[in-house]
């Protein structure tokens, strides 16, 4: 069988769902030589198993599309392929990597054992749990959803009380069951079910008395009900991670041990059973990782000057950073417009450039409101796998065709007003198409595949479409990336910065009409470094600044976006990267103005018009932001740099850099160039100096000067300075 | 479980003991005498608010041992067919608690648990349930191994705790007026106490302000706001009845045991 990686186009007509279709766009495989194939397992949700075999080189996405076409899903961005090890520590399956590198990494890293030559044993859950699945255009999703819940009641990972137990197992049985029948079902009729981890007859006795009451419910009508009931737990969708919490600035503390929860909200500090925090998404400004801990930067609240940063100390290095992608998927997907941009290359780009690459639950919500066929037919038989009686379904009850979507007029409303929804606004859904009985199978099936593949058009014309540049191209022309590697030590990310946070704020209502207490609103996002264009891999010309974006851009603040890269300092490391690139140093506290980029010496300086130092503060980075106007040669140019020092230690999964004393001295740096009149006049070097002094860590670089094409005059009355 | 919010069916109160008038816990220092007999005409008038809003009265005797039995609030939380019965914060009322579980357990058949760790404590009248989670006040009567047993016993809700510093309990100042609606004094201790419930809760809330931190203590019975007297907290009556909200309201009167800091929600268990 011809691999069919990279072969699949997106229109081809012949392409059924059971057939390998991917969307990965990977180059063609030259089909030389037979590819090899691995066998891959997946334990679905209803608890059966999907087998598939797959290229050995496949990358997350493809087998995760076969699955979703096994299971017909088309709302697919709230889930993932999960492995899980011995202890039920789960691992998110990336997408967009091989499959094969990263089971290699979880072997070595996590020393999980993968039987050598057999088949990859891979699991099927929802990785974002919708705050209102109401919401969700399709049963079919629904029916996913509730089997992981009801996955996550059963191994106590969603506790619930008594009575809940008993009204979710109430639904579970009208849908599986249908009304209650006392001729069809007997006393025990529900002793194959399981509705908790400690079930008792009690229990059943109470699911039965219940089911009683949903009679007339058609079963996804009891699905929603089930689902209704269950976000509102207060451990739904809440992905929890064991943490200590620092109690001071020495690593080694003991601290108090504490869970960490990641939900569609925010971030959930428990103790015990104890809420004993809550930081909400628009709370948080910057969460980021350093070995083994993982720090969150807060907001100031109401009655506070600063900001505050909270560290946690997790098991390992490898936890902390688990706990910091989860985060920043969370964060992505339920609070933003679209996903952040991977940061592009920069020079010794070290740090992580993760981020979440799929949709996020705004665009999925799009994507699905055109979501329009017939509601695929399934059977929900979990149940019966408990059972050693006849499979059948009980008689009386047959597969329905149902419409599109519930009618959601007959449903309570909402309760939950927790959920700080992403402002999509109304969905526009797609008209009710009614079921064709009339046509012959043949049509049918055609007219169903001809929808998927309108669909599939349009998702992938949706996808293809990049987000609109923020004003501030920061990173429009940084120079390309020259390491392939990206070992990962830390990575920080701005959470509060994105641009695209649809959120409004939100003012509580004053009943009794003479004061407010409005929630402070979310303050607008500086608009400059985020959901910005990044889509050239080539070497940025120096030329082609992206100039008119950066005209207005007012020096960042704190709370601008940063990156952290980790970069070694080394002269080995150097040469590799100097053609394309300002160079760094970290020989000592000198500035200096270079002309050109490729690091030859000095000549004629420019004149320096004004400058500007920012400077920001982490517990171990020191972001410090330099704006340079200068005049050579009658061409005006601006220059913005940022460079990020983050000092600490090594970690010895950590192979390529050049450690100091067991100390690493980081770097990043990005430039922009670009043009615009200055009549100020600052000392740059001074201020540089400045922030050297006030920070002992921080290491001074030159300051490159890049020559700029179609310019404009500048009149000039500052002076340069060199050091 | 998807009961709508303040949805009750039975109240358990106590008989007032004479021993209130000089044994019952004061937080002042001076003791304002309580009139036994005007307290029990208007315990009397507050069964009966309860009754005229459709729930069954089960009263229990008042015990001369237990000068504080009358505040049957602090002896159990009640949520969702299961009792929690506490561990009152005091000692000398810790023996309050038999009566109640025995009618909760025997009588109304609920589901009941027993705080019985030696270093929990937990007084009811710290426990705010808002319909969609809990709030435990750490006070002088309420610790953190309390609030995790309540934790432990009622899954389905986040458990939120709030230090107190000053007053007695968390519900002397916050109550819940409404569905989503919270009364919060207006005194520093109160709002700071609302402050941690706004950023740290998973719900939001629309806020009353109350002039009387005393005051604040209303209840939210089948769909009826029982609030203060007139002619006690006259400013903070005025509140509630001009507050726009759609339920109709009624006073009741609390100036005796409000001597001995009893307030509203103290005198009663709603099931």
């Amino acid at each position: 069988m011809p691999s069919e990686e990279g072969a699949n186009e997106v229109n081809q007509q012949d392409a059924v769902p059971a057939e390998n279709k991917t969307e990965v766009k990977t180059s063609p495989v030259k089909k030389t030589k037979p590819v090899k194939m691995q066998l891959c397992r997946v334990l679905l949700l209803d608890g059966t198993e999907y087998e598939v075999e797959l290229d050995k080189k496949a990358k997350g996405q493809q087998l995760f599309d076969m699955i979703c076409d096994h299971l017909n899903l088309l709302e697919k961005d709230y889930f993932g392929i999960t492995y899980r090890d011995p202890q039920d520590q789960k691992y998110w399956l990336d997408p967009l990597k091989e499959i094969r590198k990263q089971i290699k990494d979880l072997e070595e890293k996590e020393n999980v054992i993968i039987p050598p030559g057999g088949p990859w044993v891979f699991g099927f859950n929802v990785k974002f749990y919708p705050p209102d699945p109401a919401q969700l255009q399709e049963d079919i999703t629904r029916y996913q959803l509730s089997l992981q819940i009801r996955d996550d009641i059963l191994k106590g990972r969603l506790p619930c009380s008594f009575v809940t137990h008993a009204l979710l197992g109430s639904y579970i049985v009208q849908s599986e069951l249908g009304d209650y029948d006392p001729e069809e079902h007997s006393a025990d009729y529900l002793s194959e079910f399981k509705f908790a981890p400690n079930q008792t007859k009690e229990l059943e006795e109470k699911v039965m008395e219940l089911h009683k009451t949903h009679k007339g419910q058609t079963p996804a009508e009891a699905e929603l009900h089930y689902l209704e009931n269950a976000k509102k737990l207060a451990m739904y969708g809440v992905d929890l991670h064991h943490a200590k919490v620092r109690q001071d600035e020495k690593d080694d503390s003991e601290g108090v041990e504490i869970m960490l929860g990641v939900c569609a909200n925010g971030l959930l500090i428990y103790r015990d059973r104890l809420r004993i925090n809550r930081f909400a998404w628009p709370k948080i400004l910057k969460i980021s990782f350093k070995r083994s801990n993982f720090y969150i930067k807060i907001r100031p609240g109401e009655f506070e000057q600063f900001e505050s940063t909270i560290g946690f100390k997790l098991p390992n290095h490898r936890a902390a950073k688990r706990l910091w992608k989860v985060c920043v998927e969370h964060h992505t997907f339920f609070r933003l417009v679209s996903p952040e941009p991977p940061p592009k290359s920069k020079i010794l780009f070290l740090g992580s450039k993760f981020r979440y690459s799929g949709r996020t639950q705004h665009q999925t919500r799009q994507i699905s409101a055109l979501i329009d066929r017939p509601a695929p037919n399934f059977e929900r038989t979990l149940s019966k796998r408990f059972s050693s009686k006849s499979m059948d379904a009980a008689p009386g009850y047959a597969p329905y065709r149902e419409q599109n979507r519930p009618d959601l007029s007959k449903l309570p409303p909402d309760m939950s007003a927790s959920a700080d929804a992403v402002g999509a606004g109304k969905l526009p859904y797609a008209d009710d198409v009614p079921p064709q009985g009339d046509e012959s199978q043949g049509e049918k099936d055609a007219e169903q595949q001809r929808r998927q593949k309108n669909i599939h058009e349009m998702k992938m014309e949706f996808l293809s479409q990049t987000p609109q540049p923020a004003p501030g191209g920061w990173d429009a022309r940084t120079p390309p990336k020259t390491l392939s590697q990206q070992k990962e030590e830390k990575e920080e990310h701005e959470v509060a910065a994105a641009v695209q946070e649809t959120v409004p704020p939100v003012a509580e209502p004053e009943v009794n009409g003479t004061e407010t207490h409005a929630a402070p609103p979310e303050p607008a996002a500086p608009e400059e470094l985020t959901n910005k264009v990044d889509d050239d891999d080539e070497i940025p010309n120096v030329e082609n600044a992206v100039v008119d974006e950066l005209e207005s851009q007012e020096p960042p603040t704190v709370e601008v976006k940063t990156e952290t890269v980790k970069y070694v300092a080394s002269d080995e490391a150097q040469p590799e990267f100097t053609s394309s690139v300002p160079i760094v140093k970290t020989e000592s506290k000198t500035i200096t103005y270079e002309q050109n980029e490729d690091g030859e010496p000095d000549q004629d300086p420019g004149v320096l018009v004004s400058a500007q130092t920012v400077t920001s503060e982490t517990i171990s980075t020191t972001t410090t932001t330099h704006i340079t106007k200068t005049v050579k040669g009658g061409v005006a140019e601006t220059r913005i740099e940022k460079r990020i020092v983050i000092t600490g230690d090594t970690d010895i999964d950590h192979d390529q850099y050049m450690k100091k004393d067991g100390t690493l001295e980081t770097h990043m740096e990005r430039t922009t160039v670009l043009t615009g009149d200055s009549n100020q006049d600052e000392a740059l070097a001074d201020l540089i100096k400045e922030a050297a002094d006030q920070n002992p860590d921080m290491t001074v670089t030159k300051v490159v000067v890049h020559k700029e094409e179609g310019e404009q005059q500048v009149t000039t009355n500052g002076t340069g300075e060199d050091d | 479980m998807a009961a709508a919010f303040g949805r009750y069916h039975t109240a358990v109160v106590r008989g007032i003991p004479d021993s209130v008038r000089y044994d019952a816990l004061i937080q002042a220092e001076q003791r304002d005498y309580v009139d036994v007999e005007k307290a029990r005409q208007e315990h009397a008038a507050y069964v009966q608010a309860l009754r005229d809003l459709g729930l069954k009265i089960v009263e229990l005797p008042g015990a001369e041992d237990l000068p504080d039995c009358p505040f049957v609030e602090d002896c159990a939380v009640v949520c969702n067919g299961t009792a929690l019965v506490t561990r009152p914060g005091h000692s000398s009322r810790r023996g309050e608690v038999h009566a109640v579980k025995k009618v909760l357990e025997e009588d109304l058949g609920l589901e009941v648990v027993h705080m019985v760790e030696d270093e929990a404590t937990m007084d009811g009248g710290d426990v705010l349930f808002t319909g969609k989670e809990f709030f435990v006040g750490l006070s002088n009567r309420t610790n953190e191994a309390g609030a995790r047993i309540l934790a432990e016993t009622f899954p389905d809700y986040s458990v939120t705790t709030v230090p107190i510093a000053r007053g007695l309990h968390l519900k002397c100042f916050c109550t819940m007026a409404a569905p989503d609606v919270m009364a919060v004094g207006e005194g520093p201790e109160a709002q700071r106490a609302w402050q941690e419930i706004r950023a740290r809760g998973d719900h939001k809330y629309a806020v009353l302000n109350i002039p009387d931190d005393g005051a604040a203590n209303c209840m939210f019975v089948n769909g009826t706001i029982m609030h203060c007297a007139a002619d006690e907290f006259p400013k903070s009556a005025k509140t509630f009845t001009s507050a726009r909200l759609e339920y109709p309201r009624v006073q009741v009167p609390n100036k005796e045991l409000a001597k001995v800091d009893g307030s509203l929600t103290c005198l009663s268990l709603l099931i």
